[in-house]
């Protein structure tokens, strides 16, 4: 970690300005990743603009029916807010799938939005990672990558987005507010984590500068028909393998709307509106969810066959759209699988 | 004082405590945060911090160490590495500490050679750890990088015989019978090849040496994170021609070592040169990175062969063994002979192979050895008993060694039939169907599984110091270490049962060289070896009391000889007539002696090592569930029955067995370091990616005592604990996923995509 200067902000756009007037500048969430970084000599930012006093931790509801998340209210007050756990329990236990109480705790919504990969090559400096040091060469393509996606993959980074929070962002069709120096814009869910394609350095759409100040979610929450599906290595504080956030209004058996998105699978949170389209109007079946995820996971791309390496996600994630389809239309099981309740306790 | 108490004390056996659920006297202090660890110790003058750097590469050559840049730093002191090391102890024997295997031992900083990535190359000393972290991480070195070798499974053609040269080293059984004509003609057999990764023993504490430079010519006290300070005191001596008041070693607590601590790390090796060359106290601590660049369980490729005849009897037994080693030491451990000593057969072979990688020294790890073999072996038992028609648990019943088939020596004990018996019955296997997919809990699919484990009862030589102070308060010490197994406690226990002392009136002390020399605290003999010197140097005391006693006027006890005493909650009395009593404060007082001490050793019997095979043994039984369609496994229930002997504290062995219960279902389920053999380099290097299980992964465990008594094994009758808990458990987990889904997984971990 090198030494830095650190400034507390107080209204947004200072925040900004402090920021864009310092080279080597980063803003600073609840530190719990980005200080890990700085840590890890990864990311060695010469000025903090600490975001910790900005009025930005409120969660409040709009006009038209939607719910505006505070860029710095915490994951645990977001997910723990009565209208969040009302109207988007989906939202809710997303980030509760996530991290740690700890954790939970102090990460603000802007920070896990902008929370980098896990890949492991990404935290160790002595191995070639593009993401970390353009042109320096993948080690995941064919290293040990468990962690990393099938679907969006380049040949330049393989790794994903690890936020369960973001999977149901995503799902939910959330829209990223953002002030920068050129002011206020809105970005789409979809829109706002990228592909790596040929800049894997490059984790958003986020310009210079720009601070996420707000998430706005739409008004339909799906809270009759939802699920989150988060398959991991242990029952907690591990990221997902593959999971997948559902939002489904039915009519008797029939979906009429559906949303979904997979995390654990790509550098985004990974929605195919093809396949949602798959289901809407239709009649909700096993058949149909295996259609629907063999769509998802038509050009999916492994990359190595044996535990230590990928592929096993392609059909994981086959299995888990399937099967979080079906907790979401029968709403009989919401839990996670990971964490095992005992039918007599 | 003359007037002796003639009445007998009421009896209420305050100082019954050995065999009782007494919890830990250091529980307070480490709850709290009193209890002091390696890099937590303050220092008489102004503290240096170093920082290692730790090699990219896994193997080359430093070509150049661009030192001066940094050093121009304000705050940083010096840099350490190859180019400026002080010249130290030349022959390898002084590198060779107590659990070191054959070969040369890795001396750090003492060439240019890389050996293996993290290996350490260089050391950053400056005023503040946060300076000595940036100035590492700025000080540029250059490499000639050479191509490395770290992959097993391509090594398998250069692979040698195991040799001798590690203390304890037991080579395979030689074989008997025929073994390949046995297999072939036998009606049922099963092969299979077995197959686990590197593991990281990953204790909390992280590895750190903390030493005060006291200013009176080389006089040190070193605060290091080991498992035996005595081992690291005579390491640091041999090469840094120290005597031992210069080099104190002092390890009160320490916070898990699960045998990384055995050897003495390079961090105590880089702390104490510095001091030495700086003349100043430093403080060294790893970075939990750096704590995968030593020793791990080594990846290890197994294979088994057996064979029964119609009644299930084994006929043909051959287990193979083969892992990595480092290009500088032979690391051994006990793989294949387990299987020879719990399952007698006419014909055997067995093997054991090593083959040299660019990696560190595997070291031992938590049942060391059994660990492996057993999950290898006991998959096998249960395979070939379905394959031969008979139930997993009447199989091991009916092919129970009741004496040591490999060196036909009879067990000092043995009660694993009554573990596998009351196992069964509390677990209620009784009820299982032996069907595979044949139970089921709502849409899950329910396995049971059973698996037997074996450990040595071994003992060392172990010497503790007892002193009775005027007050009627007495201290023992011994240098032995506690890595949170109980030895506080059990001591406690030990020295307050013998002296017949309330708990309250006994401290224990470990962890600093100026006390009577003990082990390493591994192998599960610290209980047994440290125990037994305990014993004896309160019996030591003992003896001079009665002594003392019989000086009196009218003394009830005399000519009572010390054998036929008893101490008991404060008195000596004589076992005839208890009223014939002394009270020991009195005997204190009319002494007129400001206090009693006594040495005590003990170590192990040669004579009865010779004559008699001395094991712990255990049965696991578990429960899993199964999400077929996700690949999920919840363990749901485990009962670990253990006979290991006497139990001197069945709450604090309870709680080495759950841990390694634990332990086990970890082995099963999530460890693995994953290695990437193009880099050289382990890659989930942290907890984040490093998986053991969390709360929510463990459900309900059954710990059953079936306790032996056992005079031969031990002096005190007890063998130990520390590691046979998770024997048998990945086993147990791996044929209940088996008996569940029919699906027999031989690679572990059992992670969700094997039964995709
Ligand atoms: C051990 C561990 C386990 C975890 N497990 C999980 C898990 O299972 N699932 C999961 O989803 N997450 C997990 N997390 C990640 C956690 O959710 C994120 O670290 C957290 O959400 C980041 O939020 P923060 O406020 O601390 O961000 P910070 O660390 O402060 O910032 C992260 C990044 O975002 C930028 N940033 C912060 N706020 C803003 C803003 N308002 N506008 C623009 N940029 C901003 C920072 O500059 C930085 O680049 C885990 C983290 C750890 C350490
Ligand atoms: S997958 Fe991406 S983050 Fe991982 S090593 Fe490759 S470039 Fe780096």
């Amino acid at each position: 970690m090198n030494s830095f200067t650190l400034t507390q902000a107080t209204a947004t756009d200072e925040a900004v300005r402090d920021l864009t007037s310092h080279d080597g500048a980063a803003y600073l969430g609840g530190g719990t990743n980005l200080v890990d970084l700085m840590k890890y000599n990864l990311e060695r930012p010469t000025h903090l603009t600490s975001l910790g006093l900005l009025p930005l931790t409120d969660i409040t509801s709009l006009p038209d029916g939607g719910l505006r998340l505070g860029a710095l209210a915490t994951n645990a007050d977001t997910a723990w807010h009565p209208e969040v756990e009302k109207r988007y329990p989906l939202l809710s236990q997303t980030i509760l799938a996530g991290a740690t109480p700890q954790l939970r705790n102090v990460a603000t919504n802007g920070g896990n939005l902008n929370q980098r990969t896990r890949c492991y090559y990404f935290y160790d400096l002595a191995t070639p990672c593009n993401k970390r040091e353009p042109g320096s060469g993948c080690s995941a393509l064919t290293g040990p990558n468990r962690v990393c996606g099938v679907l969006g993959t380049s040949e330049s980074c393989i790794a994903t987005h690890p936020s369960d929070m973001c999977v149901a962002l995503a799902a939910l069709e959330a829209v990223v507010r953002v002030q920068g120096p050129d002011g206020e814009r809105t970005i789409k869910f979809e829109d706002y984590h990228r592909l790596p394609g040929d800049h894997p350095e490059k984790d958003n759409t986020l310009k210079p500068g720009e601070l996420v100040t707000a998430i706005d979610l739409p008004e339909e929450g799906y809270a009759d028909h939802f699920t989150y599906l988060k398959l991991r290595d242990r029952s907690s504080y591990a990221f997902a393998l593959v999971s997948v956030a559902v939002g489904l209004k039915m009519n008797g058996n029939t979906i009429e709307k559906a949303r979904f998105a997979l995390g654990g699978v790509a550098h985004k949170p990974w929605r195919d509106q093809e396949a949602e389209k798959m289901l809407e109007g239709q009649t909700a079946s096993p058949d149909l969810f295996r259609q629907v995820a063999a769509k998802v996971f038509a050009e999916a791309k492994g990359y190595g066959e044996d535990s230590l390496h990928n592929s096993f996600k392609i059909e994981l994630g086959k299995r888990a759209i399937v099967r979080a389809l079906k907790q979401a239309t029968e709403m009989s099981q919401v839990v996670n699988p990971n964490v095992f309740l005992n039918s007599n306790p | 004082m003359s007037q002796t108490i003639a009445t007998p004390p009421t009896v209420r056996l305050d100082s019954d405590v050995l065999g009782k659920p007494i919890s830990r006297t250091d529980g307070p202090a480490k709850v709290s945060g009193a209890a002091k660890y390696a890099a937590e110790f303050g220092v008489t003058g102004p503290l240096w911090y170093g920082y290692i750097v730790s090699s990219p590469i896994a193997k080359g050559k430093i070509t150049k160490i661009h030192a001066d840049e940094v050093l121009a730093i304000p705050g940083v002191q010096h840099i350490f590495s190859h180019e400026n090391v002080p010249s130290l102890a030349w022959f390898d024997r002084n590198y060779k500490d107590d659990v070191a295997p054959g070969g040369s031992p890795f001396r750090p900083l003492h060439e240019p050679e890389i050996l293996f990535s993290l290996q350490p190359v260089a050391l950053v000393v400056a005023d503040t750890f946060e300076l000595a972290r940036y100035a590492a991480s700025v000080l540029r070195i250059e490499y000639d990088v050479e191509k490395h070798n770290t992959d097993l499974e391509a090594s398998i053609g250069e692979a040698y015989d195991a040799p001798r040269g590690k203390t304890g080293f037991m080579p395979p059984p030689k074989p008997k019978g025929d073994m390949d004509k046995a297999y072939q003609e036998a009606p049922h057999k099963i092969a299979g090849e077995y197959i686990h990764r590197a593991q990281h023993q990953n204790p909390m504490e992280m590895f750190a040496t903390t030493v005060d430079w006291l200013g009176d010519g080389k006089k040190m006290k070193i605060y290091d994170k080991t498992q035996g300070a005595p081992n690291v005191q005579q390491y640091l001596m041999k090469i840094f021609s120290l005597s031992t008041d210069e080099a104190r070693v002092i390890s009160k607590f320490t916070g898990g070592g699960f045998g990384s601590g055995l050897r003495p790390q390079y961090q105590v090796f880089l702390a104490v040169m510095a001091a030495l060359e700086l003349k100043h106290s430093i403080r060294v601590v790893m970075t939990r990175t750096q704590m995968f660049s030593f020793g791990h369980r080594p990846h290890t490729l197994q294979k088994l062969r057996l064979a029964t005849d119609d009644l299930g009897q084994i006929q043909a037994l051959e287990h193979k063994a083969l892992h990595e080693t480092s290009q500088f030491e032979n690391y051994t451990e006990t793989i294949v002979n387990w299987a020879g000593v719990l399952y007698p057969s006419p014909n055997t072979n067995f093997d054991y192979q090593l083959a040299k990688l660019d990696v560190y020294s595997p070291l031992d790890m938590r049942a060391p050895g059994a660990a492996t073999g057993s999950f290898a072996l006991e998959s096998a038992i249960d395979e070939m008993a379905y394959a031969a028609n008979v139930d997993p648990l009447d199989f091991r019943l009916r092919n129970y060694s009741y004496e040591d088939p490999i060196e036909n020596k009879p067990f000092t004990s043995k009660r694993l039939d009554d573990c596998l018996h009351e196992g069964a019955a509390r677990f209620g296997w009784d009820q299982r169907n032996p069907e595979p997919r044949s139970m089921r809990d709502g849409n899950q699919l329910v396995g049971w599984g059973v698996a037997a484990g074996c450990w040595d009862a071994s003992m060392q030589k172990a010497a503790a110091k007892a002193v009775l102070s005027a007050d009627g308060h007495l201290t023992v010490s011994s240098a032995t270490n506690d890595q949170g197994a109980g030895t506080y406690v059990i001591m406690t226990q030990m020295a307050a049962q013998t002296l017949g002392l309330p708990m309250k009136q006994v401290t224990f002390n470990l962890g600093d060289t100026n006390m009577p020399a003990a082990p390493v605290q591994g192998g599960s003999w610290t209980a047994n070896s440290v125990g037994a010197a305990v014993k004896d140097a309160c019996q030591g005391i003992g003896k001079k009391l009665l002594k003392l006693a019989q000086k009196m006027d009218n003394s009830p006890l005399a000519g009572v000889d010390f054998e036929d005493a008893q101490f008991v909650d404060g008195y000596i009395r004589a076992n005839e007539d208890i009223t014939r009593s002394v009270a020991i404060a009195d005997i204190l007082a009319a002494s007129g002696e400001e206090k009693i001490e006594a040495d005590g050793k003990a170590g192990p019997n040669p004579i009865n090592m010779l004559k008699y095979s001395m094991h712990s043994h255990n049965a696991v039984f578990v429960e899993v569930k199964v999400d077929e369609d996700l690949g999920t496994i919840h363990v749901t229930r485990v009962v670990n029955a253990v006979a290991a002997g006497r139990i001197m504290n069945p709450k604090t062995a309870r709680s080495q067995v759950l841990g390694g219960t634990v332990w086990g279902l970890s082995m099963a389920l999530m460890e693995e370091t994953y290695l990437n053999n193009e880099l050289g380099r382990f890659m989930n290097h942290n907890y984040a990616e490093y998986h053991i299980p969390v709360n929510a992964d463990i459900h309900k465990i059954d710990v059953i005592f079936v306790e032996e008594q056992d005079d031969i094994a031990s002096p005190i009758g007890v063998k130990g604990v520390g590691e046979i808990g998770m024997l048998g458990v990945a086993a147990a987990i791996a044929n209940a996923v088996y008996h569940a889904t029919g699906k027999r997984v031989r690679e572990l971990p059992l992670t969700s995509d094997k039964l995709l």
